[in-house]
């Protein structure tokens, strides 16, 4: 299991070094610090020297590591990592350089909390939060019972809520986010178009309220079945702890007690019937050695009641371009020496509306004539209350043995950043 | 949420001194602790910073009295950074343990054990026991599962003290717990004492197994996971047993944390070895895909683990995923490590149906910048030619237009391909040899080079000039790597047979002969040399048949792994040995390695192709354990839901093969059971399938782990790493 827990600045500076196992040295950090901190390829999260790995997770200007001297179960060190970035940006409000060390002292409370001699222990945040804390507490101060209901809840088969929730209105927000995946061919066909999905829940419920979550999902294992015409077939679904899994297996019924406050409660992909919010159509050509023409259009395909917001094209130039003239009716485009591209901002474009970028790129003459890779132009979109799989929220219902009455909310939001791609 | 934290100031560098008196200054008039904490702070940031505060032991042990939760953490913070190193002074804290360890808050009695655990020197080790004994009996969960990680770290300071304490028979008891989170604890100390070579044997009966499963539900997420490694200590005797197990566990798959997908996925491909039913096999290998899918939609490092995973996966059992080439595609972004991986896995699922699709990936990626990635695109444009007959004629259209760009480790890696291409495919593509000899003076690496000397050699009887080229290349002949001289030799002995007549290649041979054999250290290449030279002098004829004898067909299979290799690895689905493809026991020191138990239940075809585990240690000392629960692993009492632990010694041998009482059942499941796409006879002739770069080493950019530098050699053993 991880012997040690480190975080690194990008200067390779410790900030955070905790050593769970007698096995290392603190000066095992100096290892890290040349093999990956100061090196400029490094080609793996993972690097094994001897019996030694370091696994690591870049995170704004921090390395966060954990080091190993076993067969390490892999995707439990980095889902640990994972989990004490999420912790730390939910206590300080961000990870970075500054707020670890200005919160030093309690991070090291919480990694001694959160894994025991290398094994990961109960690390749901509302827990956390009721007994490590930013405020001096005189130890002798804690009633022995406060602290037997802490340590209940932390052990217990609901370990992510305390008993005692109260609000004075039951309120129940539910965000479905999805991000769109889009890899277009330069002839315009689509190579993979799929949704990573995720319903965000803020839950603000008194008691131990039973969830139950309704979908318009047809999990179909075999594609062969067709399922009922409005329904979304969903590829996969994974759940937060709360759900209970047999009851989703047996009946496909989302059933849980929820944390209280903010949390991820499932997330699942989809592959069939994506609907592109927008469409990208380029034409590129290449004048001589010397020019790069370029028409770009990108046309909004929902509803012309919605709107796609903080629309961003980044269209990608060769790495010998001097200027670009740029004409464009929406929005602004600019050239970005530094990066090679071409970025088009775009506030909104309503649904059904075109907007057409024209720009030509003039070249540097050079002696030897490298071919262009050609990278794809990337596109970041949000579209408000629409979702590309087709996913609708059918129902959410809460019972509680004081049979409270609560509001329900729903937003939708699709979202592209990073990857919608199009090859040209 | 909590209050931003100011600490930062505390983040520098000081001296002993000055935190010596800053702490005695606090004794007086310190309202609220407030002077104590910041001295204390201070001195953890110097903790961090790699500063030596072990001369302060004294003072800061002082300030236990205060009656401040967050000073007791940093002083216990303090205390486990340095305690092994004072074991003098260690005394001075003990009756503040003992005190905690006593207190009413259960926190605080956890607190204290958990951190007089972190320092293994015998003073604290001694006051530990007891109050551990205790702890393990805690009416509050908390400190029992605290407990229960105590024992394996007591186990890894002192084993034996560990044992005769009763240590392990607690923890076995304590997998009984009501509450899950002991439970899974318990289990993870066990798997670590376990895994020891000097440990006690931990294994599962279908009783306690049973058991486990119950508490899963309950468990937290990393519970689960420590739980759910464990049932490959489960060996089931009846396919019954390994299917409802599966039928158990196989709704974790749909759980948000990639470990526990991951571990599921381990422990369903394990218990498949046991299992009969063939429906039942196919509706796990149908449920792992999706999984295994949306993995790649976590961050990159989770997405590498998955995908290194995935190729072995698709190796043992191809129905997973089979259809799903295109979520391998690489997005431009994708970091190189997650590229790498996804290029081997799409070569993988190429098929016939899909082979159009994946070589126009294939082809844009050829034109990236990583020149790694490129290579490694090229390369398995032609393993594609390879595998799939019908894509072969586009493959090598690419091919040739990647040759035109003129980029001197494209066309090597072209080069490399091509040469297996005429090998699988002869008298197809020989048309494009004088494009590959236009391309000659750009191959600089040996093993484009050796490629490009063999098509020489192989084809000199179609190439006019082939004389004239092969003289060139000899020029350097001296200064070459082995590998391109010894295909120089040959090919110069392949144009002498072609043409005997032609002086120039009587030259050739004569020249090459005398260097190899009278100039050239290398053995190798100095036999060769000999060997050729004997047969032509015996019998230039007999000399032609052996040399330009019809070679073995070259295929694909080859670079697949063999079943037994995968069973094994697929034990460690998941860890670091997945992602090296790897048995632990080969890279790290004292790991353990992991083998298909043998057992009634076991498919056939795994126990034909089981890999036995070497034993290498000899049994530790017999070690008794006393009190309840069987002594003899073997004999199942379901009623008596107790693990079986017993000395090594007593553990059957796994029978062998043919003895075994499954073997009788060869000849009826012989035609059912044919796991997914095994049906071809193990050990196939296939001359090439113990030959680990049968067309070219591309797996030269495999992740792999290092060798230890020599500079940071320091006395001793390097692999330990100890600074």
């Amino acid at each position: 299991m991880i012997s040690a827990f480190f975080i690194f600045n990008q200067k390779g500076e410790v900030l955070i070094s905790r050593l769970y196992r007698t096995d290392f040295k603190r000066s095992i950090a100096d290892v890290f610090r040349i093999q990956v901190v100061s090196n400029s390829d490094v080609r793996s999260p993972i690097i094994t020297l001897g019996s030694t790995s370091f696994f690591h997770v870049r995170i704004n200007n921090l390395y966060v590591v954990a080091v190993t001297k076993c067969n390490a179960n892999a995707a439990l060190v980095f889902e640990f990592c994972y989990r004490f970035i999420n912790i730390a940006k939910s206590y300080f409000g961000k990870i970075d350089e500054e707020s670890v060390k200005n919160n030093f002292v309690l991070i090291y409370e919480l990694i001694d909390e959160i894994n025991d001699f290398g094994y990961p222990q109960n690390s749901e945040i509302d827990t956390l939060k009721s007994y490590i804390t930013t405020e001096s507490i005189v130890s002798s101060a804690i009633a022995a019972e406060e602290s037997s209901k802490i340590t209940t809840q932390a052990t217990g088969a609901t370990s992510w809520r305390r008993g005692d929730v109260k609000y004075k209105k039951n309120e129940a927000f539910v965000d479905v986010v999805e991000t769109v995946n889009l890899s277009m061919s330069a002839k315009g066909n689509v190579l993979r178009a799929d949704v990573d999905g995720h319903i965000q829940m803020r839950a603000y419920l008194s008691g131990t309220p039973e969830c139950k979550f309704g979908l318009n999902d047809k999990l179909v294992i075999d594609k062969g079945e067709r399922g009922i015409s409005d329904a979304v077939e969903l590829d996969d679904c994974h759940f937060h702890q709360c759900v209970r899994l047999h009851d989703f297996d047996a009946t496909r019924t989302i059933t849980f007690i929820p944390p209280d406050g903010e949390f991820e409660l499932m997330r699942y992909r989809s592959t069939s019937n994506v609907k592109l919010p927008l469409r990208i159509i380029p034409t590129v050509t290449e004048i001589g050695t010397t020019q790069v023409s370029y028409v770009v259009t990108a046309k909004a395909n929902f509803n012309n009641k919605l709107s796609a917001t903080n629309v961003v094209l980044r269209i990608p130039t060769p790495l010998n371009t001097t200027t670009v003239d740029c004409k464009v009716a929406n929005g602004k485009a600019k050239y970005v020496p530094a990066e090679n591209v071409i970025i088009w901002k775009i506030p909104r474009i309503q649904g059904g509306q075109e907007c057409t970028f024209s720009g030509t790129a003039n070249l540097t003459s050079m002696t030897t004539r490298q071919v262009w890779a050609r990278p794809p132009i990337d596109v970041d979109f949000q579209v408000l209350m629409f979702t590309a799989s087709g996913l609708i929220v059918r129902f959410l219902k809460v019972f509680e043995k004081s049979n409270y009455q609560s509001v329900k909310w729903v937003r939708y939001l699709t979202k592209a950043s990073g990857s919608y791609q199009i090859r040209f | 949420m909590a209050q931003a934290g100011q600490d930062a100031k505390f983040f520098q560098r000081g001296k002993i001194e000055e935190f010596r008196a800053e702490l005695q200054a606090a004794e007086t008039k310190d309202k609220k602790f407030i002077k104590r904490k910041t001295a204390l702070k201070k001195i953890v940031a110097n903790i961090t910073m790699g500063n030596d505060m072990s001369p302060l032991f004294t003072d800061v042990v002082q300030c236990l009295g205060t009656p401040l939760l967050e000073i007791k953490k940093m002083v216990y913070l303090f205390l486990v950074s340095y305690g092994r190193s004072k074991p003098d002074q260690i005394h001075l804290v003990i009756p503040n343990f003992l005190q905690d360890c006593n207190d009413r808050n259960p926190l605080i009695r956890a607190l204290a054990i958990r951190t007089m655990s972190y320092i293994p020197i015998p003073v604290v080790t001694d006051a530990l026991t007891e109050n551990l004994r205790h702890c393990l009996k805690d009416r509050d969960p908390y400190v029992r599962k605290t407990a229960a990680i105590c024992v394996a770290k007591l186990y890894s300071a002192d084993p034996r003290r560990a044992e005769k304490g009763g240590f392990v028979e607690m923890l076995r008891d304590l997998m009984l717990d009501s509450n899950a989170t002991v439970v899974a604890n318990a289990v993870a100390a066990l798997s670590e004492i376990g895994d020891r070579h000097d440990g006690v044997i931990f294994k599962l009966n279908l009783a306690t197994a049973n058991k486990l499963l119950a508490a899963l539900g309950e468990s937290s997420e990393w519970g689960q996971i420590y739980i759910l490694d464990s049932l490959l200590r489960f060996v089931p005797e009846k396919h019954a047993d390994a299917e409802v197990m599966a039928e158990r566990i196989i709704v974790q798959l749909q759980h948000a944390n990639s470990a526990v997908v991951l571990t599921t996925i381990k422990a369903l491909l394990y218990l498949m070895n046991y299992m009969e039913n063939r429906r039942l096999i196919d509706y796990c290998c149908k449920k792992m895909g999706p999984p295994l899918v949306t993995l790649l939609s976590s961050g990159p490092e989770v997405q590498y683990v998955a995908l290194r995973n995935i190729l072995l996966i698709i190796q043992r059992r191809p129905a997973v995923l089979k259809n799903d080439v295109k979520v391998f595609f690489c997005k431009y972004n994708d970091p190189i490590y997650v590229k790498l991986a996804k290029l081997e896995i799409m070569y993988r699922l190429a098929r016939a149906e899909n082979a159009s699709e994946v070589l126009a990936e294939l082809q844009e990626y050829a034109s990236e910048v990583d020149i790694d990635f490129v290579r490694k695109a090229v390369r398995s444009i032609g393993r594609l030619a390879i595998k799939v007959e019908a894509a072969a004629d586009n493959c090598i259209q690419a091919l040739l237009t990647l040759i035109e760009t003129k980029v001197t480790y494209v066309v090597q890696e072209a080069v490399i391909v091509i040469k297996d291409i005429f090998r699988r495919y002869p008298g197809k593509y020989e048309g494009i040899i004088p494009t590959l000899c236009e391309n000659m003076d750009s191959l600089d690496e040996p093993e484009s080079k050796a490629a490009m000397v063999w098509i020489l050699g192989q084809f000199s009887d179609r190439i006019d000039n082939a004389d004239e080229l092969l003289d060139d290349l000899l020029y350097t002949f001296l200064d070459e790597s082995v590998e391109v001289q010894l295909a120089l030799l040959t090919a110069a002995v392949k144009l002498f047979i072609y043409k005997s007549k032609s002086d120039t290649a009587k030259e050739l041979v004569h020249k090459v002969l005398k260097w190899a054999t009278e100039e050239v250290d290398n053995p190798d290449l100095r036999d060769r040399g000999f060997m050729y030279w004997r047969m032509l002098a015996v019998n230039p004829a007999v000399a032609g048949e052996i040399v330009l004898a019809e070679k073995p067909a070259i295929t694909t299979d080859s670079d697949r792994m063999d079943r037994g290799a995968l069973d094994q690895l697929l034990l460690h689905t998941g860890t670091l040995g997945s992602i090296y493809h790897k048995n632990p026991e080969t890279f790290i020191r004292n790991a353990t390695g992991k083998a298909l138990t043998d057992s009634p239940a076991l498919n056939p075809h795994s126990r034909a192709a089981l890999v036995p585990l070497p034993r290498a240690q000899l049994p530790p000392t017999e070690i008794n354990v006393p009190g309840p629960g069987p002594a003899e692993p073997r004999v199942l009492e379901p009623e008596l839901p107790v693990p079986a632990f017993s000395p090594p010694a007593a553990t059957k041998p796994s029978p062998p093969i043919p003895s075994s009482p499954g073997g009788l059942k060869d000849t009826d499941t012989a035609s059912s059971d044919h796991d997914d796409g095994d049906d071809e006879p193990i050990g196939a002739p296939d001359p090439y399938s113990n030959m680990d770069g049968a067309f070219g080493n591309y797996l030269q950019d495999e992740p792999r782990p290092m060798a230890v530098q020599n500079h940071s050699a320091r006395q001793g053993d390097i692999d330990d790493l100890l600074f």
